[in-house]
């Protein structure tokens, strides 16, 4: 079996793009797989006070110029959701958007780790609650389906859902609804509940019950168990040891996805650990 | 063996007698594209445990909708027509080995 690349990492915050300078600088092809960093919630921080060397930097400042590094490098990055993860045995499948790509080993350096799930949301996943409109939207075609939008692309999968032919009610407690195409209905809410025994029957709204046919949730990122399973995970942390290995072998883990403190430096440097590890990995694999 | 390929014109026999493992799957689902090289190579593996075969659920929407098939990939493992198991999502190969060697 081919793989494409010798590195996929997936999450463009400072641990991937640390763990990609890192792979590129050991002679590796590495891509990384990312949302948009923009949209990250660092990229919002005003001021980063203990980067030694850059006192006061903004976040946003910060972050352009991390993804100038990884441009001058000629570093991929792919702006697509990693909605799946296959262990082949000798390799790994990325399904990223549309189409998959392959590894011969993985870091993931997913963020901050999303332990709160809506009532009802584990249990009906699956069930008419799915994180992917383009995998999925097809078979709501002409249906009653809710988007509730927690990210930056939550309006243009709520377009896409449309332009399918399902009938979208948006929501979102953060996102404001401009943009959205004519015939999407706009709901308010901030608390959301699923009811429904093997199937979705209704999403609640701030306490009103509705009825819907699918609820589609856009969030940054799939939980990593979910991602890759039988991952490590406790607490909802990935569980690596010092050469930020996890538990599977040629999967490994930097950043705030392995634990706290939510800090860039510790992801940084998980990054080039990860980074070390994954290029040994694969020269052990070749030279045996 | 080879996959094969299931319309509503075949599907209610095809599923009638034996272990016939059936992944619902679309053209434009990365997922789906995905399992399809999993399950070609279980299905050469496991070609005496099980049929293996697959349904477009945008070529047949009508069987689609009679499993309730709400998301993609979805795979049902049916023995003598019954539903034995169902998982929805890309599972580990070892995932759905364990299903066929235990229906």
């Amino acid at each position: 079996m081919e793989y494409n690349i010798d590195i996929a990492v997936i999450g463009g915050g400072p641990a991937g793009i640390s763990a990609a300078i890192n792979t590129h600088l050991r002679g590796k092809s590495v891509t990384i797989f990312t949302n948009s960093y923009k949209s990250s919630p660092l990229y919002k921080a005003k001021k980063v006070e203990n980067y030694p060397g850059l006192p006061d930097i903004s976040g946003a400042k910060l972050l352009d110029g991390m993804y100038d590094h990884l441009k001058s490098m000629k570093i991929t990055a792919i702006k697509a959701q990693v909605l799946s993860i296959a262990d082949m045995g000798e390799g790994f499948y990325i399904s990223a958007g549309s189409e998959f790509q392959s590894a011969k080993a993985v870091i993931l350096a997913t963020g901050v780790v999303q332990t709160s799930f809506y009532p009802g949301e584990s249990e009906l996943l699956g069930h008419g609650i799915s994180y992917c409109a383009t995998c999925d939207g097809m078979l709501y075609k002409g249906k009653r389906v809710a988007l509730i939008g927690l990210t930056g692309d939550a309006l243009e999968e709520a377009n896409q859902l449309h332009d399918i032919g399902c009938d979208v009610t948006f929501i979102s407690p953060s996102i404001k609804p401009d943009k959205l195409k004519p015939g999407i209905k706009v709901l308010k809410g901030s608390k959301f509940e699923f009811k429904g025994e093997k199937k979705l029957k209704a999403l609640i709204i701030d306490g009103v019950e509705h009825e819907f046919d699918g609820v589609f949730i856009t969030r940054a990122s799939v939980a990593p168990d979910l991602l890759l399973p039988g991952l490590d995970i406790k607490d909802g942390f990935i569980q690596v040891d010092k050469k930020m290995q996890t538990n599977i072998a040629g999967v490994f883990a930097a950043g705030d996805c392995t634990g706290k403190p939510n800090q860039i430096l510790k992801a940084t440097g998980q990054g080039q650990i990860a980074a070390f590890s994954a290029t040994a990995y694969i020269d052990e694999r070749e030279q045996a | 063996m080879a996959i094969i390929n299931l319309t509503k014109d075949n599907f209610d026999e095809k599923i009638k007698t034996g272990t016939v493992l059936v992944d619902f799957w679309a053209d434009w689902c990365g997922p789906c594209r995905m399992l399809a090289p999993i399950l070609d190579e279980l299905a050469e593996k496991l070609s005496d445990k099980a049929v293996f075969a697959k349904l477009d659920v945008d070529a047949e929407p009508e069987i689609a909708q009679r499993y309730g098939i709400s998301s993609i990939p979805t795979v049902i493992l049916f023995k003598d027509g019954q539903i034995k198991e169902t998982k929805v999502g890309v599972q580990p190969a070892a995932v759905y080995e364990k299903i066929i060697n235990e229906v």
